[in-house]
């Protein structure tokens, strides 16, 4: 395998494997606040034993997103040297910050997962909300670093090297905000639907499950609500692609031809050679309205990038799709829920609707991975964006290969324990928790 | 000053993650010495620090590519493959630490968490002690021909082998005068105090071993010390503290002796920061070695890396006293 080819894999499975336990970090210590505090406030016991069942969870997942986050911390610079040589003081700012955020995250954890019986309840309600904005937080960080790397900014690029650098500007890019937005709902929607996915399917098995139904309620509310909300911090997400970013965007639209008006091309596979895409379905004028708000408007398409520096149009084009159709998808399960809901109307106790939430299971995840996969393989050749090469900034080491089988085995491996050590938690749920085992009419 | 302030926080958060993580790897080493299992004391005495404990080393990390860039992408170019072993160490410490103590359901499976939380917990502290091993010594050479030459022999050669068994006997020996406060059993805190004496040996014999394998290597450790007098002297200190923290193992003083085995510590930290100082990365042929100062990152750059700093600074230690105060309480009564 070509060292380019490995590194940009290895990278691809680093941070594919840690951005899952990065979502879960982010959105279940929300989730468990909510159980606990209507534990505090109703006294039921449910409530309590949910937040401690989930907590079980969090602590294996926490520690393995901590590992592969530490690994990725070295990974930028034993694939990318040349890249972290040069950026690390631009871009590092933000990481610097999320330093802090890692440190209060992992001590208000620490208060959270064994300070049970330590801790009075308010106080130990606090800690939960603390590991979760923290937790936001250090999102937020590294999204903006991120960021960067698709808009770059703070700094003057002369021959080769980065003068008048202001890591301020760096952080503050373009691309900031609308990615942290986006992606922060992201996590609460791959994690909402996780759970809810999760416990609709147990539900399956006994639809009266007071545990299971609580669970599934609060998840699905907040899924839902961020379901809802993720299309609109999508569409705001493209614009400012389209703005800064044409090749990429053109990729994800499998624009050939710059057109105007342009029309929204759906599915269908791109043909890079003859330049076209087969078994689509195109809708006029709407690509215009999506990318720069007017019907009419000139959209530019892969004609206008130098061949060189088209991004993988296939994987691109593909990524986004799959992304945005789970997306719709979800957003059309959460408006279904809160529109029964408004009618009081109890759909989690119908067979059909549990069977929908449960397939939903692992569409969030699959719409994060895609919504990387289009943000990374978009933005190439670039590795920042219009400066920097990412065959530029390869480490010379020959042999990358080797790192990338490693790497991808172990965490192929720990994928399976975490999946059976899941498993086990579940099984022995109702062994544990005496309310996973109470049912209600 | 910019750059003495972030080299004051890199020092700092290098003690810290030996003082706090390099005893909880120790703690996995202790169990081939006491030869048995005190699972259960390690979990209760770590498990709520365990994270905190390892985010020093990511502050490291992030500290070294923002504010001295080309020290973090030359260590990260040229010592990538002892890199990578240490971070499978990491991955497997921390992820069977955790799911040992997680798992629902306690069977066959916690045999081979035993097997691999034991094995891993030698792997990190070895090839950390490699890394620093192999930036001392000067064989980074980024004109070498052929691939041994560049990506191996950095690192694969007696003097840094010896400072990765030097790492890994100070993390054990750590390990065994914490857990001495630990334990309410009085065969097992016998069973520390007499490996923490052991230990405390091993390390005198080991660190000597440095002093003959740098001589070996062409490197005039001895002469370098010679010449730093501060460092020399924080050597004699800690040599002078040995028969003190004897006595305070052998009384089991739980707070003596940790002090005390802290102290021994971070004075060897201090001897070889003081002796490498402002030099990081000795390179091999005719390269200038980095120094904290040729490789600064520049001025706006550091200065936010101060701010982040300090205010981080601010907010964790507060909290992190905190943390430790509510599930540490009870051990330093007993002391
Ligand atoms: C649950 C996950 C999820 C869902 C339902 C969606 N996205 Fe997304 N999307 C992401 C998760 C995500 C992501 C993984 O979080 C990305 C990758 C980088 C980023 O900032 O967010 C992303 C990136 C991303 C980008 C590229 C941003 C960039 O490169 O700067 C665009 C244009 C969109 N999304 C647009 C949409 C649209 C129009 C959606 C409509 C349904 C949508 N996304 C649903
Ligand atoms: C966790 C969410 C993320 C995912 C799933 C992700 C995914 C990917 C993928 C698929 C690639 C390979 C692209 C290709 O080469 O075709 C890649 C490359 C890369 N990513 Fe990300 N990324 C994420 C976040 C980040 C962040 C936050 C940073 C930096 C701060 C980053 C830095 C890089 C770098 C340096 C490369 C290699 C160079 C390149 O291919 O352009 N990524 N990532
Ligand atoms: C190049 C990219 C990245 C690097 C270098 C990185 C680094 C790290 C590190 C070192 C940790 C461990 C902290 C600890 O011990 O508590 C961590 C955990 C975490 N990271 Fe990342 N990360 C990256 C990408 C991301 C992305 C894209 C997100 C989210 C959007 C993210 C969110 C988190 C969260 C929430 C945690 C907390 C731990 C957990 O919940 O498992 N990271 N990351």
């Amino acid at each position: 395998m070509e060292d380019l080819l490995a590194a940009r894999l290895q990278m691809a499975v680093s941070l594919g494997f840690h951005i899952i336990f990065a979502c879960i970090g982010i959105a279940m210590p929300f989730l468990m606040a909510i159980a606990e505090y209507r534990w505090i406030k109703t006294g039921q016991q449910v409530y309590q034993d949910l937040a401690k069942a989930w907590s079980k969870g969090v602590a294996i997942f926490f520690a393995t997103g901590a590992v592969s986050g530490t690994v990725l911390s070295f990974e930028l610079g034993m694939l990318w040297p040349t890249f972290m040589e040069h950026a690390g003081p631009i871009f590092g700012m933000p990481f610097s910050w999320e330093g802090t955020a890692f440190f209060v995250e992992a001590i208000a954890l620490g208060l959270f997962l064994y300070g049970w019986d330590k801790l009075r309840p308010w106080v130990h309600w606090w800690t939960g909300i603390v590991v979760g904005v923290s937790g936001v937080a250090s999102g937020i960080f590294v999204v903006a670093a991120n960021a960067w790397m698709n808009s770059p900014a703070g700094f003057d690029w002369v021959n080769g090297q980065a003068i008048n650098i202001d890591p301020v500007a760096a952080m503050f890019n373009d691309a900031w905000f609308s990615q942290a937005l986006h992606m922060t709902l992201a996590a609460f929607v791959a994690t909402g639907f996780a759970v809810a996915g999760l416990h609709a399917l147990l539900l399956l098995k006994n639809r009266k499950n007071l545990f299971h139904r609580k669970a599934l309620k609060i998840a699905l509310v907040v899924g839902g609500l961020a379901a809802i909300l993720q299309p609109i911090s999508g569409d705001y997400a493209a614009k400012g692609v389209a703005e800064r970013q044409p090749a990429k965007l053109a990729a994800m639209e499998a624009l050939f031809e710059t057109s105007q008006p342009a029309s929204l091309t759906i599915g269908g596979i791109p043909d890079v050679e003859n330049r076209e895409v087969d078994y689509d379905i195109e809708i006029p004028y709407l690509l215009s309205f999506l990318a720069h708000g007017d019907f009419n408007a000139k959209v530019t398409g892969l004609d206008q990038i130098p061949r060189k520096d088209w991004p993988p149009v296939l994987i691109t084009h593909i990524a986004f799709q799959i992304m945005v159709g789970a997306g719709l998808l979800m957003m059309g399960v959460g408006g279904l829920y809160f529109y029964f809901l408004w009618r009081k109307k109890e759909t989690i106790r119908k067979r059909w609707f549990l069977w929908l939430v449960g397939a939903c299971m692992p569409l969030g995840f699959i719409a994060v991975e895609a919504g990387w996969t289009v943000t990374e393989v978009g933005r190439q050749p670039w590795i920042i964006y219009g400066i920097m090469k990412t065959k530029d900034a390869l480490s010379p080491m020959p042999g990358l290969q080797y790192s990338f089988y490693m790497i991808t085995g172990l965490y192929l491996l720990l994928s399976a324990i975490v999946v059976w050590l899941m498993y086990r938690q579940i099984i022995t749920l109702s062994g544990r928790y005496a309310s996973a085992n109470t049912t209600e009419d | 000053m910019l750059t003495n302030i972030v080299i004051f926080f890199l020092a700092l958060s290098i003690v810290f993650y030996v003082l706090f993580a390099g005893a909880d790897f120790g703690a996995g080493v202790l169990e081939y010495i006491t030869g048995r299992r005190h699972r259960q004391v390690v979990a209760d005495a770590i498990g709520p620090v365990w994270e905190a404990n390892h985010v020093w080393l990511v502050l490291v990390v992030v500290i070294l590519f923002m504010g001295f860039p080309s020290i973090y992408s030359a260590m990260s170019l040229y010592l990538h493959i002892p890199l990578l072993l240490m971070l499978v160490g990491i991955i497997f410490r921390g992820t069977a630490f955790t799911f040992m103590h997680y798992d629902a359901i306690k069977d066959q499976s916690s045999r081979v968490y035993d097997a691999v939380f034991k094995i891993s917990s030698i792997i990190t502290p070895l090839f950390l002690g490699m890394i620093v091993g192999a930036a001392m010594l000067g064989r980074i050479n980024p004109e070498a021909e052929s691939f041994s030459e560049a990506f191996i022999s950095p690192w694969l050669n007696l003097f840094s082998l010896s400072v990765g068994l030097f790492c890994l006997v100070l993390f054990t020996f750590l390990a065994a005068v914490y857990m001495i406060g630990e334990t309410d059993e009085e065969p097992e805190r016998k069973a520390f105090i007499r490996a923490g004496k052991q230990l405390n040996m091993a390390a005198v014999v080991v660190g000597g071993g440095v002093f003959i394998a740098a001589e070996w290597n062409g490197l005039p450790l001895l002469a370098l010390f010679g010449e730093s007098p501060v460092s020399l002297g924080s050597l004699v200190v800690t040599t002078l503290l040995l028969p003190v923290l004897w006595i305070s193992l052998q009384h089991s003083w739980v707070l003596w002796s940790r002090l005390l085995a802290g102290a021994q510590v971070v004075l060897i930290l201090f001897a070889w920061f003081w002796v490498q100082h402002p030099v990081v990365i000795n390179m091999g042929a005719s390269d200038p070695p980095l120094t904290v100062y040729s490789a600064a990152a520049p001025p706006a750059t550091m200065l936010q890396l101060v701010i982040a700093l300090i205010v981080g600074a601010a907010i964790i230690l507060p909290f992190l006293y905190y943390l430790m105060k509510t599930f540490k309480a009870g051990q330093f009564k007993q002391g």
